[in-house]
């Protein structure tokens, strides 16, 4: 996904001239051709992440299409006031496209993990955020992105899914029946979940886009009483408020299951941490199964 | 305090303003550290139409510190950007002018400010944006606190933008000696270290102010520092 990142940005770049590229030398050398193609709107700024939300911030308000990018704890942990006063406050819009994610950077260890970031973009004021679980959604969320002058969080990751889905909102992927649990799946969840399903009467939803949150797409999918499983990439419960609104008129019961809170202290693969967070298949399966018992 | 070659009527129109504000009468206008700088720029330096404040072409001037605002709301209805009856109330449930500047409530008003270390990254954004876009004419002025520089985020802006000879911008330090912890050689070798070009001139004087803000050379950027009275001596 980070290559296909980096292939459309360039494209934007060169197609586009509102487009401009903030980098903190994380991809600098990946962006070489889209410094040549647009020189005087790809800007390396050194390791300097205050001053990259700073200076996305000034560039939307000259009339720029911001794009920022880095690691997630260094773009949104990192500089969480200058996203919510060098964009939010100045109803100034960007791009602001991540790697790493919660886990992806296992062997890198906790510095270099976020998932608590989507959490932190929920205490701030319109932010899309895209969570593509396949290349050919990054291009499409990319380019719509670019097109806008919103606030977008592109939280790309090395976990995809095996197929692209390229609608909107909740999209249907497996039907149960009726009154079956509903699992969301959001971004790269979805790979894990429709290998841990085998046998279990679920209906599975997936999303590449969990904010705004499709409120209207659970409600068209869940019985009554409805039961909603949220299975996310980043910390576990960030979108239980949301599913509680959107059934505040529905007796509903709500599992959430996502990243934990814990350092856990510990390197290794994605992988690993997918299976020490009960998000791997197996896991998966196990929390499933309390639904019913 | 005030020179032959500012505009005195103009200049003198401030004080009523300001008491609108603060409510006090007698405040000479010189308490305010910010008001001969600010007014400096709007009467002699900025390119800037209260009929048109979004002109892409306009100069951009940015508060950073965004504290007492008073002098800055002033000279914005001394100049035509907002009607004098808004400085009645500052801060009030219904007044559009708070202790610290919106751009989103005050037409002419750059950046919503208050939290220190942000307006300087925003300049820097600002500057870049308008060379991307071929708009050689601008110029954009950020003004800092001395203690202010003590956020580390200004030093990140300092440093890029004397890296990158960012010449459309000019930083303007109101010097009150507020720091608690002063260098020993002030603010501006901090900034020609990075690549700046430098003057120091007395706040007040308004000859001196205007010769600093036009005092830019090509390839770099600027900084004007404005020797303020110590806080607290007034």
């Amino acid at each position: 996904m980070r290559t296909q990142f980096i292939r459309t940005t360039t494209e934007l770049l060169t197609d586009d001239p509102r487009v401009a590229l903030v980098l903190g030398e994380i991809s600098v050398a990946s962006f070489a051709a889209a410094a040549q193609a647009a020189p005087g709107r790809v800007f390396n700024l050194g390791i300097r992440e205050q001053l990259m939300i700073g200076t996305a911030g000034g560039l939307a308000l000259t009339g720029l299409r911001p794009i920022v990018h880095s690691y997630a704890p260094f773009i949104v942990d990192r500089v969480y006031e200058q996203l919510k006063l060098d964009l939010d406050h100045q109803s100034a819009g960007a791009v602001v496209a991540s790697i790493g994610a919660s886990y992806d950077a296992a062997e890198e260890g906790r510095t270099h993990q976020s998932p608590g970031d989507v959490a932190l973009l929920d205490t701030l004021t319109d932010w899309t955020v895209h969570t593509p679980g396949h290349p050919a959604e990054v291009e499409q969320l990319l380019r719509a992105a670019a097109g806008r002058a919103d606030r977008t969080y592109l939280r790309l990751s090395s976990q995809r899914n095996d197929l692209p889905y390229l609608g909107a909102g909740l999209q249907q992927i497996h039907r149960g029946s009726a009154a079956a649990p509903v699992i969301v799946a959001v971004g790269p969840m979805l790979h894990p979940v429709l290998h841990a399903i085998t046998g279990l009467d679920v209906t599975v939803a997936y999303t590449h886009t969990p904010r705004p949150f499709d409120a209207a797409g659970l409600r068209a999918l869940v019985g009554d009483p409805a039961t909603v499983v949220l299975v996310e990439p980043y910390l576990a419960g960030t979108s239980t408020r949301l599913v509680s609104e959107a059934l505040a008129e529905v007796p509903h019961r709500l599992l959430a299951l996502g990243v934990g809170d814990r350092d856990l202290r510990r390197y290794g693969e994605p992988a690993d941490h997918a299976r020490w967070h009960g998000l791997d298949p197996a896991g998966l399966r196990r929390s499933l199964l309390t639904l019913a018992s | 305090m005030t020179t032959a070659t500012s505009n005195p009527a103009g200049y003198e129109q401030l004080r009523p303003l300001l008491a609108r504000l603060t409510g006090d009468e007698k405040h000479e206008p010189s308490a305010y550290d910010t008001l001969d700088p600010i007014w400096v720029l709007y009467d002699r330096i900025l390119r800037v139409d209260p009929g048109q404040p979004d002109h892409p072409d306009r100069d951009r001037f940015l508060v950073s510190k965004g504290h007492g605002p008073q002098a800055y709301y002033a000279v914005l209805a001394a100049k035509g950007f907002i009607p004098e009856d808004w400085l009645d109330g500052l801060g009030e449930a219904d007044s559009r002018l708070g202790h610290h500047p919106d751009r989103m409530l005050v037409p002419g008003v750059e950046i919503g400010s208050g939290s220190l270390g942000h307006g300087l990254g925003l300049g820097v954004g600002m500057a870049l944006g308008l060379r991307a876009q071929g708009r050689a004419q601008p110029r954009v002025y950020v003004l800092v606190g001395d203690a202010e520089l003590d956020e580390g985020s200004n030093h990140e802006a300092i440093h890029y933008a004397g890296a990158v000879g960012l010449d459309a911008l000019t930083v303007l330090v109101i010097d009150n000696r507020s720091v608690a912890h002063p260098l020993p050689g002030g603010v501006a070798p901090l900034f020609a270290a990075a690549g700046w070009s430098t003057t120091t001139v007395p706040g007040d004087d308004h000859a001196a102010l205007a010769a600093a803000f036009t005092g830019h050379r090509p390839g770099q950027p600027h900084l004007v520092v404005a020797r303020a009275r110590a806080k607290g001596s007034h």
